[in-house]
């Protein structure tokens, strides 16, 4: 203890020139734990992320079918979101297991639900009524409709649900190495613990952001590809 | 034992709510430290957001600062700042989480401007208003509405997102829960249950509470029912 608060002195009144926030020695010398910390951060927002749509689809669809169930989805939904993500991963992780990453990728998947079907629900919700009249006529019957004609239609707003839960996603992973598993968290706070080391911190953080975006850029790109229909309408 | 009786054993002790860095304490922390974040935010986005809408420029610029800060993971910010010349303490905590606060605010003051109808900016203006007198008069007055929910939104998420601030020794509830798991699971297992429960609470009770004011603060010609409430957009 004694060591570490003689650094914590040092650094807060003498910089010391050893401590850049940029270092490419640093990411030389730590490739592999940067690389480990990368891929457990992608796999815990890509499980939370599909395991949120899984789940989160059907529910939406749900209440776009029954509209009672709607507003009990929303509700609960929306106190879910008002929950701190601390405090959410504290609620889980004694009922879990501390050791475990479910207990992070449990929290993660509350969040980005949210997010899913609230969107998902708009975009139902607000297909124009010709069009559905139209599919009606032509005898498509619930399901063949909801595949063929407001699923596609609804493309949109379901992909805006996606890349919020994507980026919010990525930058709440960090929260988990508090336990232990935060991805790239734990390379920003292992650096802050770890006296400091500037360089470590950036890396966790500029990964983090740049993953994120780079998610985005990719769920972006997948949605034009999936609606040619909208390309040449904006033109 | 299981965790929830410990957490409400915790709960029941006194001196768990009186000590020096009891409840009562951390609770005071927390509120003081999302206040002034909010303050911050507040005075940076809403003129920013104003005025950006009264001229009608920027809608690109808006999104963009919401994208990017969507990205930014708290604990990143947090551990970020204080290490510049900013220092250790509260300060580093506030500006991290007035960056926070900003979007919801700016995006929310940019659409409460646009959204006025443009018949009654075109009258306001037939009439000899300038174009600071528009804003105003006319443009500010209509957007109350929308700068309440922005108000509402940013302080949710940040009385949310102070809980992360124990992860730098930065005070408020989330520390109760910092040091539950820093104790183990055996140990603090209530105390963390505890913590969360508490956070948990502030966060729906802050909505609540400003859910009702935002009602009673909106002048009673823009309250809408239900059914045509237009979505304010959120960030």
């Amino acid at each position: 203890m004694s060591s570490r608060q003689w650094v914590i002195s040092s650094v807060r009144y003498a910089d010391p020139p050893g401590n850049p926030w940029f270092s490419w020695q640093y990411l030389r010398d730590n490739s592999d734990t940067v690389l480990s910390a990368l891929v457990e951060h992608v796999t815990l927002t890509t499980q939370a992320v599909a395991f949120a749509a899984v789940v989160g689809l059907p529910l939406a669809v749900l209440a776009y079918w029954f509209r009672p169930l709607t507003a009990p989805i929303l509700a609960l939904s929306g106190v879910l979101y008002t929950i701190p993500s601390l405090a959410l991963l504290a609620f889980v992780a004694p009922l879990v297991g501390t050791t475990r990453p479910a207990s992070v990728l449990i929290a993660l998947v509350l969040y980005a639900l949210l997010l899913i079907v609230r969107n998902t629900l708009a975009g139902l919700n607000q297909l124009p009524a010709e069009v559905l009249d139209a599919a009606q006529g032509m005898g498509y019957g619930r399901f063949a409709r909801l595949f063929r004609v407001d699923l596609p239609l609804a493309i949109p707003a379901i992909l805006t649900g996606l890349r919020l839960a994507t980026v919010s996603t990525v930058a709440l992973v960090t929260v988990g190495s508090l336990i232990g598993y935060g991805g790239l968290g734990d390379l920003i706070l292992g650096g802050f613990r770890n006296n400091f080391y500037k360089a470590e911190i950036l890396v966790g953080t500029v990964l983090c952001v740049a993953l994120g975006l780079l998610l985005d850029l990719l769920l972006a790109g997948a949605g034009r590809l999936l609606t040619p229909w909208t390309r040449g309408a904006r033109a | 034992m299981n965790a929830i009786d410990q957490a409400i054993l915790w709960l029941n002790d006194p001196l768990n709510w009186t000590n020096p860095g009891g409840i009562l304490d951390r609770l005071g922390e927390h509120l003081w430290i999302s206040f002034a974040a909010v303050l911050i935010g507040c005075l940076v986005a809403w003129p920013i957001g104003l005025w950006l809408g009264h001229t009608g420029r920027g809608g690109g610029v808006v999104v963009l600062i919401s994208n990017v800060t969507l990205a930014i993971p708290t604990v990143a910010l947090l551990t970020i700042l204080p290490l510049t010349p900013l220092g250790f303490g509260q300060r580093p905590v506030i500006l991290a989480l007035a960056v926070f606060a900003v979007p919801p605010l700016l995006a929310n003051a940019y659409t409460g401007v646009r959204q006025v109808d443009p018949e009654a900016r075109d009258a306001a203006r037939g009439m000899g208003l300038s174009g600071r007198q528009l804003l105003t008069r006319v443009e500010l007055p209509l957007a109350v509405p929308y700068l309440a929910t922005g108000f509402r939104t940013a302080s949710v998420q940040v009385v949310a997102t102070a809980a992360l601030a124990s992860f730098v020794n930065g005070g408020g509830l989330g520390q109760i829960i910092s040091a539950g798991f820093g104790l183990g699971m055996s140990v603090g297992g209530g105390q963390i249950l505890a913590g969360a429960l508490l956070v948990a609470l502030l966060a729906l009770g802050i909505e609540g509470l400003l859910a009702l004011a935002e009602r009673a603060l909106t002048p009673r010609p823009l309250r809408r029912p239900g059914r045509f409430r237009r979505r304010a957009a959120t960030a």
